[in-house]
């Protein structure tokens, strides 16, 4: 069965211009592609190529300079690459998440309240917000002693498990995975790939950079390539998707 | 590098997703004070819970802005909405004297850089918070207390010293005591002055965080101007740049210091980071 695509990219590009420097820096030009709800797309191209740039266009904290981002949210269709402000940091409480491997600690908030935010601002009591944060605190092997703590004094590590928790605890539509493995350890890098199996098996549509692709090589459905200047992918055409 | 084309951002189209109006309106707000064009053209827009930053530096025009949203000043021109109730459309601007007292008193809270400004130094502090809701024509004794006690614990005041006047405080204390004053009546707005200037770095932290934690739990409504970015980037969700009296670019607080659009900005978040 064939559906409607969540995220249609098309020609979308991006340049930063650096006044200082009186110059233009071109990160990515023309990208487009279709992604379906369910589906992985892994972004892959060498150190520069573009893929984290990509990811921030489409989560705007890097204002496009052309193209579009249409997205299908509960309310309706939207250009993602020039809807108002609000209306992105609306779709970033409710349908889109974006995981980095750094977290935003803050001073004197406890590990498993960081972890438990998200679902407490979604309107979920307190009591289930702090049983799932715990819940995933312990997922990611994070130690129980360690869940009233502040994340701020934690080890690189022990914050990204922390992160993880948090992005990961509110199923979102669209989830942009800035290369999250990366400070992991063996056990919480396979509760991340569980985590991110089920939330596909969900039809959570996931696009994502990776050092090392082969920790998700077994959920990824497509990939675009970003060493070529003007992306296209036309390999949509010839495929179907199985909702 | 093509220097040539010099691609701009992409124009922003009026919000469709959020449903909610905007609690703040205030339109092409300009305002000279002699020679000196303090606004031009202003307009600002903010929605129930948001956190909006003001960034610039001193001169900008900043806190003429805020304190224009406090109504302590008119501009000469331009108009202001708060959506309250039975005042959707009215320009505050237009209102009295003693109108404009009121509706601040009951609908907007405000937090200064200088303590002196918010507080009565030699009254005790619990006396200051209390006198805010006297105004808004509190009487009883009991209640006034069991207020401010409630307004002072939320800012994270120790109750033990609930007596003690202001002047008598440190720093972080009085921002504390300010905070309550400001809070007290659950208002629908609560402007911040440059409320961590001055303060020690590690106080400064938890100030922030009391502000963050309010902001969390109540969802009451910010403006926060500062000339610290880390503060603004610490606390807001979308933040206006200005200077000379103008808003050269606003935008989302992660996408303004991430992606800066102008010159001025770019330079502003160099310098600053």
């Amino acid at each position: 069965m064939t559906t409607t695509p969540l995220l249609r990219v098309q020609g979308l590009t991006k340049t930063f211009r650096m006044y200082h420097l009186d110059s233009m820096l071109h990160a990515f030009e023309g990208v487009s592609f279709e992604l379906h709800e369910g589906e992985f797309l892994l972004l892959r191209g060498h150190n520069g190529a573009g893929k984290s740039t990509l990811l921030r266009t489409i989560w705007r904290s890097y204002l496009p300079v052309g193209g579009h981002v249409f997205y299908r949210s509960q309310h309706g269709e939207i250009d993602l690459a020039n809807a108002a402000d609000v209306d992105i940091a609306l779709l970033r409480r409710e349908e889109i998440g974006f995981v980095t491997q750094f977290l935003n600690a803050r001073p004197r908030v406890a590990a498993q309240d960081i972890v438990a935010e998200p679902l407490l601002l979604a309107g979920h009591s307190q009591t289930e917000a702090l049983d799932q944060a715990r819940h995933w605190l312990d997922q990611f092997g994070v130690r129980p002693e360690l869940w009233r703590a502040y994340p701020s004094t934690f080890s690189g590590g022990e914050q990204q498990k922390v992160n993880l928790a948090r992005a990961l605890i509110l199923p979102q539509r669209l989830l942009l995975l800035d290369e999250p493995t990366a400070s992991l350890d063996v056990g919480a890098r396979a509760a991340l790939v569980r985590r991110l199996a089920d939330l596909k098996a969900q039809g959570v549509a996931i696009i994502g950079v990776f050092h090392h692709p082969g920790d998700v090589s077994d959920l990824i459905d497509r990939e675009i390539n970003l060493n070529t200047r003007v992306v296209a992918d036309h390999s949509r055409e010839d495929e179907h998707v199985a909702v | 590098m093509n220097l040539i084309s010099e691609p701009a951002a992409l124009e922003r189209a009026a919000p469709r997703l959020m449903r909610a109006e905007p609690l703040l309106r205030m339109t092409d707000i300009s305002k000279r004070y002699g020679d000196v064009r303090a606004l031009r053209g202003v307009d600002a827009v903010v929605y129930p819970g948001e956190v909006m930053g003001i960034v610039g530096e001193s001169g900008s025009g900043k806190s003429t802005l805020l304190r224009m949203m406090n109504l302590e000043d008119t501009p000469d021109s331009g108009d202001y909405t708060l959506r309250l109730p039975g005042r959707e459309n009215e320009n505050l601007f237009d209102l009295t004297r003693y109108e404009r007292r009121m509706l601040c008193a009951r609908h907007i809270g405000i937090v200064y850089q200088n303590p002196h400004l918010g507080l009565l130094m030699k009254h005790s502090s619990s006396g200051n918070v209390a006198e805010r809701l006297l105004i808004a024509g509190e009487r009883s004794f009991e209640i006034l207390r069991s207020k401010a006690r409630e307004a002072l614990d939320a800012s994270e005041f120790p109750l033990d010293r609930m007596d003690a006047r202001p002047i008598e405080l440190s720093g972080g204390m009085q921002q504390r005591v300010q905070l309550a004053k400001a809070i007290a009546l659950e208002p629908a707005l609560l402007l911040l002055d440059e409320p961590t200037t001055g303060l020690d770095v590690s106080v400064q932290a938890l100030v922030l965080d009391t502000l963050k934690r309010l902001q969390r739990d109540r969802r009451i409504t910010m403006v926060l101007v500062s000339h610290d970015l880390g503060v603004i980037r610490t606390m807001a969700d979308r933040v206006m740049v200005m200077r000379h009296g103008e808003v050269v670019e606003q935008g989302l607080a992660d996408q303004v210091f991430q992606d800066p659009q102008h010159p001025y900005t770019q330079q502003l978040v160099h310098a600053k980071l």
